[in-house]
């Protein structure tokens, strides 16, 4: 499938900008399920001032607002031909190893609760039927409503608040598969929603290592493993490790943000 | 009271004062300690010279001289505030004008054992950013590594300038007789003390030129410039013409502020706070009258928890946002790396020969101490039978603060400890107490016996290991007292490497 995404974040700020970073983690990488066809990260309202790959093998982009500019917009777009492996991604690895992925992070905290769902792991008769018995308990125990959570919050609130989106279910699962000794990441990304092309924000699910296969995604969200309709853009230990974009700014003055997200066929 | 009055022994007495020294020394408190300066057979060869002219000396003169060094350090202004006590006053470290000598001969051993060390403690840094051999091999536990809290995942696939990690390395080293020396701790994050050493022979320089012109002692005070050459030789590789230095300080009110500043007036080199600086054109910059200057090497003086709001904690106001960014860029280098701590871990050191074999393939030169590590269940239960004989210290620590020194504990805090100990044993090691080395230091009685270390500065860049001969040696003032830190009442000295 051939995904044409384009993807705009605007800053508007209500006084004359001082000194502002963004670190933006928004490029795409070739994988068995997607190749980059075309694709571009635009900034206007300031400049990329440093790009590299990062711990887990995203590419990021420091990017710095000109001075005096009321508006920064940073737009990525491109073209990304998806393949569907099943939600396989396999064995290919960096050079944070597997043990890194099974320590918890401050948002991926296992409590008693997120225990006791990891503990239908255990109950499954293989890991793999496992891990999708764990996306179903999660989504049972914390079905998707927007507004009731916010990017900072943890997997053990979202359990007690009983409502999520997207990252809260990553968070949730990855907490839950880590409690189960299984190394689990954080995958951001976009999703194409079938019935739109205007989609309401970016995507994020979880992949876990399991013996033999590899990384295998799990969208918790909408109960199914990542296919064509999927573009991986980075990972991370948690919601916090790979933000697509994250901040700084100097200076009193308010932002406001607006995001558009087109993916479309 | 005048100097002269409080100790006045005249030319009389001084012979009677050296000979009570030779007994005092070789006794303290019923054991027995390695005296540097005598042994049973007189004066050990390298205090000869200085011992014949310690015999020339008045009293009266030299407890003035004790004086003029002190007013001298308050004047230049280096002062310490102990940590834990942000409310104190600023103090001076005393300092000792007795001399520490050390041949020639016992350098060379000294200064071949660092280098070996510093060199696998790079290489060891290296592995564990990047392919973790070690832990493959199953030389070092994986725990060790994971749950180290010094352990940076942001450094993970990253390659500094020539591998190097640590290019300020200062080796705390204890002397336990003739020929046995032990590393006690490899500081290999931030070693703080180098302008002690300076300053202290600086003072000795003044007080006693004669003395110098009579024993030749290598010199220290090529120690800024190699600094500034080391941290150049450290530049990014895409760096043209001559890579421009900076020391970055959290503020004046941090305890090393003095050495911070000191530094880079010795280097002659800028000192910034994070608030001069910012990303420009892909480059750290730093704001001057015309503009602002691209940075090539930041010699930084703030922990690795605070050097970027945007990668470590977001509510720092020390450190530099992007500079991380930056740095893996390959745009600027950063001293020393971050994520270095990871090898001043009590647990990593206490793996240290099996790291020196694993990275030169050689036998380490320098020996560890005997280290219990707790989260092993049989030493933990050997160091619980035996903690009045032990020094029990925190993983992560360092300073001399959160220990325990068994033999000098009373059995109150013996037991606090050890339901500390119990409640989370892996984060503690034990060391069997060490009978560390005297050398006299001079008091108003004349000279008296104390317990020494030392630490010597090493620089590493790519080019080589730089070792300065001499380094930071710490006195423990109290009588009997084991704990050389300056937090903990300890002094410094002058330390001679002699020429030959």
């Amino acid at each position: 499938m051939k995904l044409q995404i384009h993807h705009r974040t605007q800053y508007d700020y209500d006084a004359p900008v001082g000194y502002a970073l963004q670190k933006v983690r928004l490029r795409p990488q070739r994988s068995i399920m997607q190749e980059v066809v075309d694709w571009e990260l635009r900034v206007d309202g300031g400049q990329v001032e440093a790009s590299y790959q990062d711990h887990y093998g995203n590419h990021v982009d420091l990017v710095s607002a000109e001075i005096g500019v009321r508006q920064l917009v940073i737009t990525a777009k491109g073209t990304v031909k998806t393949h569907d492996a099943a939600g396989v991604l396999g064995r290919v690895y960096g050079r944070a190893p597997l043990w890194h992925f099974v320590q918890p992070t401050p948002l991926t905290v296992a409590d008693d609760k997120i225990k006791a769902l990891s503990g239908i792991i255990r109950e499954s008769d293989t890991v793999l039927n496992g891990m999708h018995a764990l996306s179903s308990a999660v989504l049972r125990a914390v079905p998707y409503e927007v507004g009731q959570t916010q990017a900072t919050t943890s997997a053990v609130e979202a359990v007690a608040i009983g409502k999520g989106v997207c990252q809260d279910h990553a968070n949730i699962f990855i907490a839950a598969a880590r409690a189960a000794a299984i190394p689990a990441r954080y995958v951001s990304g976009y999703l194409m929603m079938d019935d739109r092309v205007d989609q309401d924000a970016s995507h994020a699910w979880a992949e876990v290592h399991l013996e033999g296969l590899g990384w295998v995604g799990f969208d918790v969200s909408n109960g199914v493993s990542p296919d064509e309709r999927y573009v991986r853009i980075a990972t991370g230990r948690d919601a916090g490790d790979d933000a697509p974009i994250s901040g700084f700014r100097m200076g009193a003055s308010d932002e406001s943000l607006v995001v558009s997200l087109q993916v479309q066929q | 009271m005048c100097p002269a009055e409080r100790s006045a022994s005249g030319p009389g007495n001084r012979v009677a004062l050296r000979a009570r020294l030779v007994n005092m020394l070789s006794m303290s408190k019923g054991k027995t300690y390695f005296s540097e300066m005598t042994s049973d057979t007189g004066v050990r060869d390298p205090y000869q010279s200085y011992d014949a002219w310690f015999a020339q000396q008045d009293n009266a003169r030299l407890a003035k001289k004790s004086e003029e060094a002190e007013v001298f350090f308050r004047s230049t202004g280096i002062t310490f505030n102990v940590y834990g006590d942000e409310d104190a006053e600023e103090r001076l470290i005393p300092f000792d004008l007795v001399p520490r000598i050390i041949s020639g001969r016992e350098w060379d051993k000294l200064s071949k054992g660092i280098d070996q060390r510093v060199r696998a403690i790079n290489a060891f840094l290296h592995d564990i950013y990047n392919r973790q051999e070690i832990l493959r091999a199953g030389v070092i536990p994986v725990d060790l590594i994971a749950q180290n809290d010094a352990f940076l995942p942001q450094m993970i696939d990253f390659s500094p300038p020539g591998d190097v990690y640590t290019h300020i390395v200062g080796t705390d080293i204890v002397r336990t007789g003739e020929d046995e020396f032990f590393v006690l701790e490899d500081n290999a994050r931030t070693p703080s003390g180098v302008s002690y050493m300076l300053e202290n022979r600086e003072t000795m320089l003044q007080m006693f030129p004669e003395l110098f012109s009579k024993i030749k002692v290598q010199r220290v005070s090529d120690y800024p410039k190699n600094l500034r050459k080391s941290l150049e030789a450290s530049a990014p590789k895409n760096c043209e013409g001559r890579p421009f230095v900076v020391v970055l300080t959290p503020g004046i009110h941090n305890s090393a502020y003095y050495e911070h500043s000191f530094l880079a007036d010795q280097m002659g080199v800028e000192l910034v706070e994070g608030h001069d600086l910012r990303v420009v054109d892909g480059h750290i910059a730093m704001r001057t009258t015309r503009g602002y200057r691209k940075i090539d090497v930041i010699y930084r003086r703030v922990d690795d928890d605070f050097l970027d709001p945007l990668t470590f904690n977001p509510d720092s106001m020390l450190g530099v946002p992007g500079i991380m960014d930056v740095y893996r860029a390959g745009n600027i280098t950063i001293t020393n790396a971050p994520g270095t701590g990871v090898s001043d871990d009590k647990a990593i050191y206490s793996y240290m020969p099996e790291i020196v074999e694993f990275y030169t393939g050689e036998k380490a030169l320098l020996k560890n101490v005997e280290t219990y590590r707790c989260s092993e269940a049989d030493s933990l239960k050997y160091v619980l039978d035996n903690l009045a004989d032990l020094v029990v210290k925190e993983v992560h620590g360092s300073g001399g603060y959160g220990m325990l020194v068994g033999p000098t504990a009373s059995k109150k805090e013996i037991a606090e400890f050890a339901e500390k100990l119990k409640a989370k044993p892996s984060n503690y090691i034990a060391q069997p107490t060490l009978s560390l080395s005297t050398v006299p230091i001079f008091t108003e009685a004349g000279l008296a016996p104390r317990h020494v270390d030392l630490r010597p500065f090493a620089l590493v860049s790519p080019n080589g290991v730089e070792i300065t001969p001499g380094g930071l040696t710490r006195v423990a003032l109290k009588e009997g007292s084991l704990v050389v830190n300056s937090s903990q009442g300890g002094g410094t000295k002058d330390t001679w490497v002699l020429k030959e």
